[in-house]
């Protein structure tokens, strides 16, 4: 069932009218309510475009964590054929909050990486809410490394509230893990392709984001910490996650204002979970396009590419 | 006129600052409580020469006692935009920027110098944690990579001192962007070939310690130094219990294998000249083994004054 955000509760009540006509008609097939229901779905959809034209900076980061968003292997499913997932860092432990693995992207051979939060409580739990331990970073290195040794690209989508904060993570190394994990994007000599699909959250998203291109879904944000912990570090009030939200620019759209990603991918109104099938084509054409301008391009002037973009996110004119 | 009633009368002022005078004299250890002396307590590099505590050391006073004779050359380092998002919480980035500056007298939180090493041409960065807690934004990326740029011209080894509270917030999703940057930094000075030691001091956290500061050839730390990525406190509020003690401490990391060594502040620029060298491939500055038939091994007798550092020098 869908789940309503609290600033969609106008139309929760609309279509929860709607529904109940429907249910009624069903009982008595002579009660005609073809036009009421339409004209309550319009009202609806009315509704969902006003509020989603003009979303807040923190509305957005509520849409970015909808439970009912596509995650990364939803996208994974629908946009990678024999996908064939390969498991484990070969030192400590399988993660399941990285996926990762073979497949064909429109027949094109790849290496995919994802992180899944997971669908319900169970599998939640057992993706860690898409929180990498080092596990995870160091499995996502054994497979870029796999990818590069076999000139296969790199196709990654990140969703993570960041990194998890944890002791054992800690002293197996969370910050040496996604140290390397970045190192590793920047030494390929394949094109890497980053999609953020929900939350980027911070040192845990760059160390799968740093990529040659990095296309970002219209209601994903990206950030170098959460609103709520902006708040309670430099307002000293978790309750100011709001205000916070905004000062970060973190939407899809500050960000490619500042240059940071390459290209923002539209959703349908209402957010991508009320069209998971359509928001993950059109992520699928806008990486189809991204790949398509590595084509025949020399390794090293792949990495060199990659570099230089990063390079230039502290040269920016002086005013 | 005599003497009584010519005596003027003290100035309430006066009788202010009289309290502040021990204060700035005398400096009182956190570990062990002890005072000590301000001159005795530089001459120690701010380690405390009652309990060996390491306290906070400008890059200036750092690069004083690492660098042969203490004479560096300051390397510029490039103008970087400022406030890029127009960042305000409840006080204004560039009004932050601003006492911070004025605090430090130093445009942003780091120095970068370059000279000899145990005769080993070095460039070397390091944090000043009074700036902004040394958090990382566009001008400490910039002055890495200028760090790095200097040590490849020079053929010269690059060393970092880290010191900060992560990346600064203030600069949103550019801060974070400078953690590839300075990886970046780092892959310039292993491309050239030349060495690059990483010294965690007291406290390297959050995106500092998961990017270049955890990619060291050789990564040493102060005693005691906190290292982590996600901070005690936010650990402690995820798994909901203590941390053992010493927990994200130098030593625990060295026990779980994060750092090569804990070197001692007093003894870390003889450390860094002898690993230099080594791995410059040149000649040891003098010699290393003691002689096998000698009556006396010197070098094993331990040295508990605070000056010892000075012996590594020759």
């Amino acid at each position: 069932m869908l789940q309503y955000l609290d600033f969609e509760k106008s139309v929760a009540e609309l279509e929860g009218k709607a529904e109940e006509l429907r249910v009624l008609a069903k009982d008595d097939p002579d009660m005609d309510i073809g036009a009421e229901v339409s004209q309550l779905e319009e009202k609806a959809q009315k509704q969902l475009s006003e509020l989603y034209g003009k979303l807040t900076p923190w509305r957005r980061c509520q849409v970015a964590r909808h439970p009912n968003r596509p995650h990364a292997l939803q996208v994974i499913e629908s946009l990678i054929e024999d996908f064939t997932p390969l498991a484990g860092d070969r030192g400590f432990a399988e993660d399941e909050a990285v996926v990762g693995g073979l497949g064909r992207f429109r027949e094109r051979p790849v290496v995919v990486l994802g992180q899944e939060k997971g669908a319900d409580t169970n599998e939640r739990l057992r993706r860690n809410f898409g929180m990498a331990r080092p596990e995870g970073y160091r499995k996502a290195i054994r497979l870029m490394e796999l990818a590069d040794r076999f000139n296969l690209p790199v196709l990654t989508f990140v969703d993570t509230p960041g990194a998890y904060p944890g002791k054992g993570a800690e002293e197996r190394g969370q910050a040496e893990a996604i140290a390397r994990s970045t190192e590793k994007c920047l030494e390929l000599k394949v094109p890497v392709i980053a999609s953020i699909i929900g939350e980027g959250g911070s040192g845990g998203a760059i160390a799968l984001a740093t990529a040659n291109r990095v296309l970002m879904l219209e209601n994903s944000v990206y950030s170098v910490i959460s609103p709520e912990g902006c708040a309670s570090i430099l307002w000293k009030n978790a309750d100011k996650a709001q205000d916070a939200a905004a000062a970060l620019r973190l939407t899809a759209q500050d960000l490619l204002s500042l240059n940071v990603v390459d290209a923002v991918v539209a959703e349908p109104v209402g957010g991508a979970h009320r069209d998971k099938g359509q928001t993950i084509q059109s992520l699928g054409d806008a990486i189809e396009k991204a790949l398509a301008g590595y084509d025949g391009m020399d390794g090293g002037k792949i990495r060199l590419e990659r570099r230089e973009k990063f390079l230039a996110m502290g040269r920016q004119k002086l005013d | 006129m005599n003497w009584i009633t010519n005596y003027v009368r003290p100035k309430l002022g006066t009788l202010l600052n009289r309290r502040e005078t021990p204060d700035n004299l005398w400096v009182k250890c956190d570990e062990c409580s002890q005072m000590v002396f301000h001159r005795e307590l530089a001459e120690a590099q701010h380690v405390c020469p009652y309990c060996s505590h390491h306290m906070g050391i400008i890059p200036e006073e750092r690069f004083g006692r690492l660098f042969d004779k203490g004479e560096f050359e300051t390397i510029a380092q490039p103008e970087t935009a400022t406030d890029p998002l127009q960042f305000r919480d409840e006080k204004k980035y560039t009004d932050r920027l601003k006492d911070a500056r004025k605090k430090t007298s130093r445009d942003d939180a780091v120095l970068i110098g370059k000279g000899k090493i145990s005769g080993v041409m070095t460039v070397a960065a390091a944090s000043d944690f009074n700036f902004m807690a040394g958090s990382m934004g566009m001008a400490v990326g910039n002055a890495f990579l200028k760090a790095a740029e200097t040590a490849v011209e020079a053929k010269a080894p690059l060393i970092i001192f880290s010191a900060a509270g992560g990346a600064r917030m203030q600069e949103g999703i550019l801060s974070l962007m400078q953690m590839p940057r300075t990886t970046i930094a780092v892959q310039m000075v292993r491309e050239a070939g030349l060495p690059y030691i990483s010294v965690f001091t007291h406290p390297t956290t959050g995106g500092v310690t998961a990017s270049y500061a955890m990619l060291g050839d050789v990564q040493i730390s102060e005693p005691d130094a906190l290292i982590c990525f996600a901070g005690p406190r936010v650990i402690e509020q995820t798994i909901r219990e203590k941390l053992p003690e010493g927990f994200q401490r130098a030593e625990y990391l060295l026990e779980h294998g994060m750092l090569d060594m804990v070197v001692d502040r007093r003894k870390m620029a003889g450390e860094i000249g002898k690993v230099l060298r080594m791995l410059m491939r040149l000649p040891a500055e003098t010699a290393a083994l003691p002689d096998p038939n000698g009556e006396t091994l010197s070098g094993i007798v331990e040295d508990k004054s605070p000056a010892s550092a000075k012996s590594d020098k020759t």
